[in-house]
């Protein structure tokens, strides 16, 4: 059902957000609920799903069904969710951590399922809820008290994985940019199948250095493509910071699907008989 | 050598071959037969841990009555070959008087039967099937079985027909011609081993699976949509549900593991849809967390535990009772919840229907206790009454009131908005919220959706489905079991009616929540109590004592898979302590 005259404030829940000042999430949270807006389809009609971590608060600061998960399942049950209820709109969102480290696995086998969705990973590079430790895209060399001097471990590189595992859609965007979050989180959402969006969203309490991004990231000066893997070798040669929409892709979402037809239970028993 | 006299109520064969030489097939299509003729039986298969080349081997017993376990010892054995029988044949010993059939190529029985006071006749198998284009070797010895069983070969040509209908013409023909030459061949054996006549006016049968019995339970009760990660000895719920699901309108997702399985089935419910999930003890730990946050968000959902012999990995083939501890305490914080278990393969049907009812009712998951040694039989069983639970989630109705999802009320069950209701939004949580589900760390908060998710599982009514009791309530010698068990439990007391011991039978169904107050009044009059169950560490046996004294001589019976429990011990336990 489309809905004309919805408002950004229409999907805001009356929870006041907790996150430090100046969280890039509160952008985020931002975009998604302008993106929303523009997208026309009434709260009740959408879902948003979540694991553990700040940016996983999102749901309840919507006044869209919410679903607050375990850490790092929300991919799980927004998978669920949407073969159980094609009707919905779905969207996941997690962090970094979140995402990429316990729900590592999911974030493999969500892209080749290829479910009709749309995942938000607000990336930080620090696990912030816990106060400061490295994730999966922190730096080898950035030091914390869980690992002095660093992890010596290469960063993850999310959009190369998430091509790599057949992801429908993929963009990168920073938090401090609106218009353009809402404008791809809107593709997003309206491209088949499973859309990604990494939203480089700064950690200003335990990666003040992140305060910088604002003036590091850059759109990106190629246009998108249809070609994973000319996707993947732009993603792998760039610094990091190139924002917009970098692959589209036209795999068919997946087909399973649970209608509201009331099966005739019945007619299984025959199997049995004998 | 020796004949039976008198046709007996029950008859096991094994057929045993290497995997790929279809002694399960060929025991499979007999167990049809016999139930078109009136039978009841069992079909459990022994199968090694490689697909083909390792032991196979189809364990049958048919009878005159229901038949809930298998026997310990055969009355016939088909040795297709004795490859790697040795691992296996000291848990299918014959009986004393059996016969055993086996090729003289096949080289020399184990000692084990070598050692059994058994007729053993060589019968060239291979040969005789060769002496038919396109036999094989299983059919012949089905043919053996039918004859000395007395079976009327029409019936087994018959399944044969069906079953083998799409591989054309050739393949039947072959198979009836082998089926013909066995039967021929067993009627020069100076040896039967007659079944009695089935009972007059049989029921309808079918041929079920614990497993498929408790994916069509599930599916009565609502159950629309699954998830699934392959573990034996569960998969067989999961690829019964697939195709079924299908078939109603629902569907079922291959989850990448059992993270995945129950996040998506907490997902789908959310959504409305009634959801299940089944998995072994190694999967089920892998769920744990997400039990908990099923629990605390109040999302109704199924989990099936066909449990194995464990810890870790364990013997994945074969049967535990040792799951019951991580399914009722294995929570972290304090979970409410409600875990109950199947009695028999028929009632599979029943406890996985009662069990969504339930989850939808109480909005809470769901644990069912099944196990290898039910799961993977294939029974004959009547066909299993028609229930009808008033099943469905306590709606929500839009009345300009703001919604709260954790609202407190008088049976502790809130309404439940789905996702498109307008006015209905709100974030399930796994956090301890507020009555509107908002995140709270208040004390007051933690007590109060505590108590209501204490209360409306307390204050259910379970009705009469907590367990069984049999027999005389004047009997003073109890055998106090759970799940699976039960038929080991029920045919001991059988065996010790023919000897004039009179023995009471309770078994529990309902394990979480205790049901304390019907099982004290089924205990009443009880003078000795022998608890059976199969575990190690007896987890029944201290969760019983967990609630309710046990004022009487008590005995346990308990022990570790993978050797199940069978009637013949519980049998000799009660008669010892009888002679005492």
């Amino acid at each position: 059902m489309n809905v004309p005259n919805l408002k950004a404030s229409n999907f805001k829940s009356d929870i006041t957000p907790i996150w430090c000042p100046g969280c890039g999430d509160f952008h985020v949270l931002m975009s998604i609920t302008k993106a929303l807006a523009k997208l026309r389809r009434p709260p009740e009609d959408i879902a948003v799903v979540s694991g553990i971590g700040c940016s996983s608060r999102i749901p309840a600061y919507t006044n869209c069904y919410g679903f607050h998960g375990v850490h790092g399942r929300s991919l799980a049950v927004a998978a669920g969710l949407k073969v159980a209820r094609p009707d919905l709109t779905v969207m996941a969102m997690s962090g970094d951590g979140d995402g990429f480290s316990i729900g590592g696995n999911h974030f493999l086998h969500a892209r080749r399922r290829n479910v009709d969705m749309t995942y938000i990973v607000m990336d930080n590079r620090v696990y912030g809820m816990t106060k400061g430790q490295p994730s999966p895209t922190t730096e080898s060399d950035w030091d914390s008290a869980l690992s002095p001097g660093g992890t010596g471990l290469r960063a993850f590189h999310p959009l190369v994985i998430a091509l790599a595992s057949g992801a429908n859609f993929v963009a990168r965007e920073f938090s401090g940019n609106i218009k353009a979050c809402t404008q791809t989180i809107v593709e997003a959402v309206n491209h088949p199948g499973f859309s990604f969006v990494e939203i480089l969203s700064p950690c200003v309490t335990f990666r003040p250095d992140e305060k910088e991004w604002k003036n590091q990231v850059h759109e990106a000066s190629v246009a998108e493509t249809d070609d994973p893997a000319r996707a993947a070798r732009r993603i792998m040669t760039d610094d990091g910071m190139n924002t917009g929409i970098l692959y589209r892709g036209p795999r068919k979402p997946y087909s399973a699907s649970v209608s509201d037809e009331v099966g005739d239970v019945s007619a299984l028993e025959q199997f049995f008989e004998i | 050598m020796t004949a039976s006299l008198e046709p007996a109520n029950s008859i096991s064969f094994a057929i045993v071959g290497t995997g790929g030489a279809g002694a399960i097939t060929a025991g499979s299509m007999l167990i049809e037969a016999a139930g078109k003729a009136g039978y009841y039986g069992l079909l459990t298969r022994s199968v090694g841990p490689q697909i083909r080349g390792g032991e196979a081997a189809a364990l049958v017993r048919l009878s005159t009555k229901p038949a809930a376990c298998m026997s310990k010892e055969f009355d016939i054995l088909v040795a297709i070959d004795w490859k790697n029988a040795d691992r296996f044949i000291g848990a299918m010993p014959v009986a004393e008087g059996g016969l055993v059939i086996c090729g003289p190529a096949a080289g020399d029985p184990p000692r084990a039967i070598r050692e059994t006071d058994c007729t053993i006749i060589e019968c060239p198998i291979g040969e005789l099937a060769k002496s038919v284009p396109g036999g094989r070797e299983n059919m012949i010895s089905a043919g053996l079985v039918a004859e000395l069983i007395g079976m009327p070969l029409e019936e087994i040509r018959n399944v044969v027909s069906g079953k083998l209908a799409s591989k054309g013409e050739k393949a039947v023909e072959a198979s009836h011609g082998c089926l013909e030459i066995g039967a021929q061949t067993a009627a020069g054996f100076d040896h039967t081993c007659r079944l009695a006549a089935p009972e007059e006016g049989s029921n309808k049968r079918w041929l079920i699976t614990g497993n498929e019995a408790v994916g069509l339970g599930a599916l009565r009760g609502g159950v629309r949509f699954a998830a699934a990660y392959p573990i034996t000895p569960a998969t067989e719920v999961l690829e019964y549900l697939s195709p079924a699901l299908a078939s109603v309108g629902g569907a079922l997702v291959q989850a990448e593991d059992e993270l995945a399985s129950i996040n998506m089935i907490i997902g789908a419910s959310f959504g409305g849809r009634p959801s299940i999930t089944a998995t072994s003890g190694p999967g089920l730990s892998l769920m744990m967390e997400s039990l908990g946050l099923a629990a605390a968000s109040e999302t109704p959902i199924v989990v099936v535990d066909v449990m194995r012999v464990g810890p870790s990995t364990g013997v994945a083939t074969k049967s535990e009772q040792s799951d019951l501890n991580i399914a009722v305490y294995g929570f972290h914080g304090d979970a409410p919840h409600v875990v109950v278990a199947p009695l028999s393969v028929s009632d599979c049907l029943f406890t996985g229907q009662w069990a969504v009812h339930m989850a939808e009712t109480l909005q809470t998951p769901v644990i069912v206790l099944s196990d290898q040694s039910i799961g993977q039989a294939r029974v004959l069983i009547d066909r299993p009454a028609d229930i009808t639970f008033m099943t469905r989630r306590k709606p929500f109705d839009a009345d300009g009131e703001a919604y709260q999802r954790y609202a407190i009320t008088a049976d502790g069950v809130s309404p439940m908005s789905t996702p498109g209701q307008a006015g209905g939004q709100y974030t399930a949580d796994g956090l301890t919220h507020t009555e509107r589900g908002s995140p709270s760390s208040a004390r007051s908060d933690q007590k109060e959706q505590l108590d209501k998710r204490h209360d409306k599982i307390a204050r259910f009514n379970f009705g009469n489905h907590w367990g069984i009791t049999e027999g005389d309530s004047a009997r003073a010698t109890v055998i106090l079991t759970w799940g699976s068990l039960t038929g080991a439990a029920r045919e001991a007391i059988d065996a010790l009616q023919d000897e004039d011991i009179p023995v009471r039978l309770v078994s529990l169904r309902q394990i979480s929540p205790f049901p304390e107050e019907p099982l004290k009044a089924a205990l009443a009059g009880t003078k000795r109590l022998l608890v059976v169950e199969q575990s190690y560490s007896a987890q029944f046996y201290r969760h019983v004592r967990s609630y309710i004294d046990l004022p009487f001589e008590v005995r346990q019976l308990n022990r570790e898979g993978p050797y199940e429990i069978g009637p013949d011990e519980i049998v000799t336990k009660i008669r010892e302590w009888n002679d005492q």
